[in-house]
């Protein structure tokens, strides 16, 4: 499916906070082994000043910054996330404020698990491609919380992108398609009023993710009449690093062609960030007329699957702002016992 | 029905010797020049002013209590107790007192009780007295001072009660540093998590960078203070420190450590002002008030046109230098306001004794002992003493006139016939500059 | 517990976006907003964006902060001079207390100044990380 009008992506913006914990670190508080098959290298850890407002705030100027365009022309908005700072109050008017968006705007946050940020991309499009809007925000962000102990713990991360939507011809990356595939897949969820998830184990791959992204990448592929040899880029969710290598051998993608947007390895999954920011980190890379395939997973369940072609704005563009990379590099490892405290582990009262 | 009093003169006081104030310099054209030095004690503004004295104001009783945590007393009997004891002293009854100004920061947040004019007026048995709360933060013990100064020599009031008093203890931890902070700007400084001991920390740490010091240098502030504090039997702290103790002293804001710093507590102090023309009536020593003044500065130290220079203080000894008809070199010892040893440096160099980035060094030359250039804190000072807030500048104008009056024991000065106080609110936003002389 | 909702919300021009004052009549630019300009003393002045870089004018470290900074000590503060001129008073994150130096370049970030408990207001606002170079 793609809008009536041309769109595409006129700027973008990444964040990853500063610390990092190694799986390791955890493996050792939780297993007694250090080196126990760990499904990471490390994963990020938002400061105690830092939620889900504070760092789309900064991947959003970061996406402003390469836009180029006035933060009053922006008409929408769209915060994707499963941590939302308040449970009721909107993170997005926080992000529009703060960045003088508005007060004619838009403004909402977005839930489906980690496709939260690729659905209001999607809605981003469609609200621009309309010509309802100019230009509209979208930003995947989170702070993952996993349940001391649990598999989830290893790489429940924090970060995210910020995307901004705008007409083809301003776009440094021009939208060719996008399907959407979802089913009621209860593979994975948080209850109301509940500190952590719970998720089904090994239920979570062939049935869920595999399942989902699979067929979303299939069905948008065909729908295009491509195959992944036209593509110089691809990006999956990426709840570890095992997972979309595996989705891209499925569908006949190459290692080479998703290495650059995977980053789980180094930062863990950043949830309805993963998907985003592993695009962001291509985006950085990508040449004119390079051709970019994303497809995201959701708990729940369900998958968006994006295809961009590069246009010559992006040289320029990119360089406006911080690189995706520059997040992933700086980097301040932090131990159990300062991870436990940043993320509130701790019994307090 | 009000009576009248004579105008005994209208005088143009310029100063004595030796302390010329310069003229205050024309901004700079760009407007932020914090580097810029002041050099030797300039950018005052003291022109002779024509002030018109009613009549001449003497302290002719003192009381205080102990400054300690007082857990078996509340702020009414502290008040209540340096009241009497003032009262007590003077030979004063309840008949004579026209008026009754409570100096006090913040008994609203510390205990839940405001409206402490009547409060103290009726338990300290003055009931059916004007009376009134003066607040300027840490400053108010000597703005209250202040205002009974004026009543009685603006000839309103013939003789009045002042007490400054502080209930500290009542909250604990986080929330009394919480109210301390009230004295800075909520909105600008607050919020951001400074407390008001992180204040002074960033004017220490600029300090040490513009002056090339480190932390032990200022150790003889304490150590001084401590030694002095030994013998006053109201001291909250009356023993003596090293400079070993200073050294491994508990950081509290980087660089300020416990040592730098004065301590919670609780206490009130008080004295009976009244014209110096029947002070012979109430006691045999009394103690002329020579000069009161009163300036600001802004509440944020971020707005200053240069944090490490108290512009306040320097106006307002201007003015009390002016009014007295003295300069620096005139005074005999300096009770200072050290809440942090940084606050006791940069009050020295605003008020005329050493040269800016001077003060340290001058300490670590005994400058400020007992035998030094100008004693400062000779019954312990806000480090040694305590330092129970609103009741601070009355602890300096109680403990300047007993050494005027001869009564400072072991730390009594051999020649103290001129004392300077000098209490501030905030870091520097409220300045009280008193100048008292012993009446022989 | 009292949040103070309308203080926090009527600051967020300055707090989001370090929005101080310009004197149209002098020139002057000032942190924070004034009705009265402090150099000249004119009413002409308008809101004025500072642009949140500048440098390290003086710091501390928070050992014993006041209620409801706990969770974040120990924390540096410091005094930031902004490139226009004005020192604005905030606090500094992403950097260890032992890197920070006077003089050093800063940049603004928006950050969580406090939360009234965990079921209370949160309130956001500028604080200052070292200076990174653009990409």
């Amino acid at each position: 499916m793609k809008p009536t009008r041309e769109v595409g992506l006129v700027g973008y913006g990444a964040y990853v906070p500063r610390f990092r914990i190694p799986a390791t670190e955890i493996a050792r508080v939780w297993d007694g082994i250090e080196d126990n098959g760990v499904p990471i290298e490390s994963k990020s850890v938002p400061g105690p000043d830092e939620d889900v407002a504070t760092m789309s705030i900064e991947a959003a100027q970061n996406a402003l910054l390469r836009a180029g365009i006035a933060p009053t022309d922006v008409g929408a908005v769209w915060v994707g996330t499963e941590s939302k700072p308040y449970a009721v109050k909107p993170t997005s008017t926080i992000v529009a404020e703060a960045l003088g968006i508005g007060p004619f705007t838009q403004a909402a946050d977005w839930e489906f698990a980690c496709k939260a940020g690729s659905e209001a991309l999607q809605a981003a499009f469609g609200m621009v491609g309309s010509g309802m809007l100019s230009y509209a925000m979208a930003l995947g962000m989170d702070t993952a919380q996993g349940r001391p102990g649990d598999a989830l713990e290893y790489t429940a991360g924090a970060g995210g992108a910020a995307l901004i939507v705008g007409l083809a011809e301003e776009s440094l990356a021009v939208l060719e398609a996008s399907t959407s595939y979802v089913t009621d897949t209860p593979d994975f969820f948080r209850r109301q009023h509940q500190h952590y998830p719970q998720h089904g184990h090994r239920f979570t791959g062939k049935p869920a993710y595999f399942h989902h992204v699979l067929n979303a990448s299939q069905n948008l592929l065909d729908e295009l009449g491509q195959t992944p040899a036209d593509y110089e880029y691809v990006v999956f969710h990426q709840p570890n690093v095992k997972f979309p290598l595996k989705a891209t051998r499925a569908l006949g993608f190459s290692r080479d062609q998703v290495m650059t947007g995977l980053l789980s390895n180094r930062i863990g999954n950043t949830y309805a960030g993963a998907a985003l920011i592993g695009l962001t980190a291509v985006l950085d890379e990508a040449k004119p007329g390079d051709k970019v395939f994303v497809c995201t997973f959701g708990s729940g369940a369900g998958s968006d699957a994006f295809s961009f072609v590069m246009t010559d704005m992006i040289e320029e563009r990119r360089t406006r702002a911080r690189s995706t990379q520059m997040y992933v590099e700086r980097n301040t490892t932090i131990d159990y016992a300062t991870y436990g405290r940043y993320r509130k582990k701790f019994v307090m009262n | 029905m009000m009576k009248i009093k004579k105008i005994i003169g209208v005088l143009s006081y310029r100063p004595r010797r030796e302390f010329q104030a310069a003229k205050e310099q024309p901004p700079s054209t760009h407007g932020y020049d914090f580097h810029h030095s002041r050099g030797e004690f300039d950018g005052l503004s003291s022109p002779s002013t024509e002030v018109i004295i009613m009549r001449n104001v003497s302290i002719v009783g003192i009381g205080q209590t102990p400054v300690n945590e007082h857990w078996d007393k509340s702020l009414r009997e502290l008040a209540t107790r340096a009241v009497v004891g003032a009262m007590k002293d003077a030979g004063a009854g309840p008949d004579d007192v026209d008026a009754l100004y409570v100096g006090n920061m913040a008994s609203g947040a510390f205990t839940g009780q405001e409206h402490l004019g009547a409060l103290v007026a009726d338990y300290a048995g003055l009931q059916g007295v004007e009376a009134v709360k003066v607040e300027a933060a840490c400053g108010a013990g000597g703005a209250a001072f202040r205002q009974g100064y004026l009543a009685v020599a603006g000839g309103m009031k013939d003789v009045v009660v002042v007490v400054g008093v502080e209930k500290m203890t009542e909250k604990l931890n986080g929330d009394a540093t919480s109210i301390l902070a009230t004295a800075a700007d909520a909105d600008y400084e607050v919020d951001h998590g400074l407390s008001f001991v992180a204040l002074n920390a960033l004017l220490m740490r600029r300090y040490m960078h513009e002056y090339d010091l480190t932390h032990i240098d200022f150790a003889p502030f304490a150590i001084n203070a401590h030694r002095n504090a030994v013998h006053n039997e109201n001291a909250m702290f009356p023993f003596e420190v090293d400079e070993s103790r200073v050294k491994t002293a508990r950081m509290i804001a980087d660089p300020i450590t416990l040592l730098d710093s004065s301590p919670i507590a609780d206490g009130a102090a008080a004295v009976v002002l009244c014209s110096a023309d029947t002070a012979r009536t109430f006691t045999q020593h009394p103690v002329r008030v020579l000069a009161s003044s009163l300036a600001t500065d802004t509440v944020a130290i971020h707005n200053r046109r240069d944090p490490l220079f108290l512009d306040g203080a320097a106006k307002s000894v201007a003015k009390a230098y002016d009014q007295a008809g003295v300069g620096p070199n005139d005074i005999n010892f300096f009770e200072l306001h050290d809440a942090f040893s940084i606050m006791a440096a940069l009050s020295l160099e605003a008020s005329g004794f050493f040269d800016r980035g001077q003060a340290v060094r001058e300490a670590q030359n005994c400058e400020i002992s007992r035998q030094g250039r100008i004693p400062i804190q000779t019954l312990g000072g806000l480090k040694a003493r305590g330092h129970p807030v609103g009741a601070t500048g009355m602890y300096q104008i109680v403990e300047a006139s007993m050494q005027l009056r001869g009564e400072a024991g072991g730390a009594q000065l051999p020649n103290a016939r001129l004392g300077m106080t000098q209490n501030i609110g905030g870091s520097g936003a409220t300045v009280v500059t008193h100048i008292l002389e012993a009446e022989r | 517990m009292s949040m103070d909702l309308p203080r926090h919300w009527r600051l967020k021009q300055a707090r989001y976006r370090l929005e101080g004052s310009h004197c149209e009549d002098c020139g002057h630019t000032f942190f924070p907003s004034r009705l009265i300009c402090p150099e000249c003393r004119s009413e002409n002045v308008v809101a004025h964006q500072f642009g949140g870089r500048g440098r390290v004018y003086s710091y501390s470290t928070v050992y014993n902060p006041p209620a409801g900074y706990d969770e974040y000590v120990p924390y540096t503060v410091a005094l930031v001079q902004l490139d226009e001129g004005p020192l604005v008073t905030a606090q500094l994150t992403d950097v260890d207390p032992e890197d920070v130096e006077i003089d050093m370049p800063v940049e603004m970030v928006t950050r969580r100044l406090r939360q009234y408990g965990e079921d209370g207001l949160i309130v956001y606002g500028y604080k200052f990380r070292p200076a990174w170079e653009a990409a």
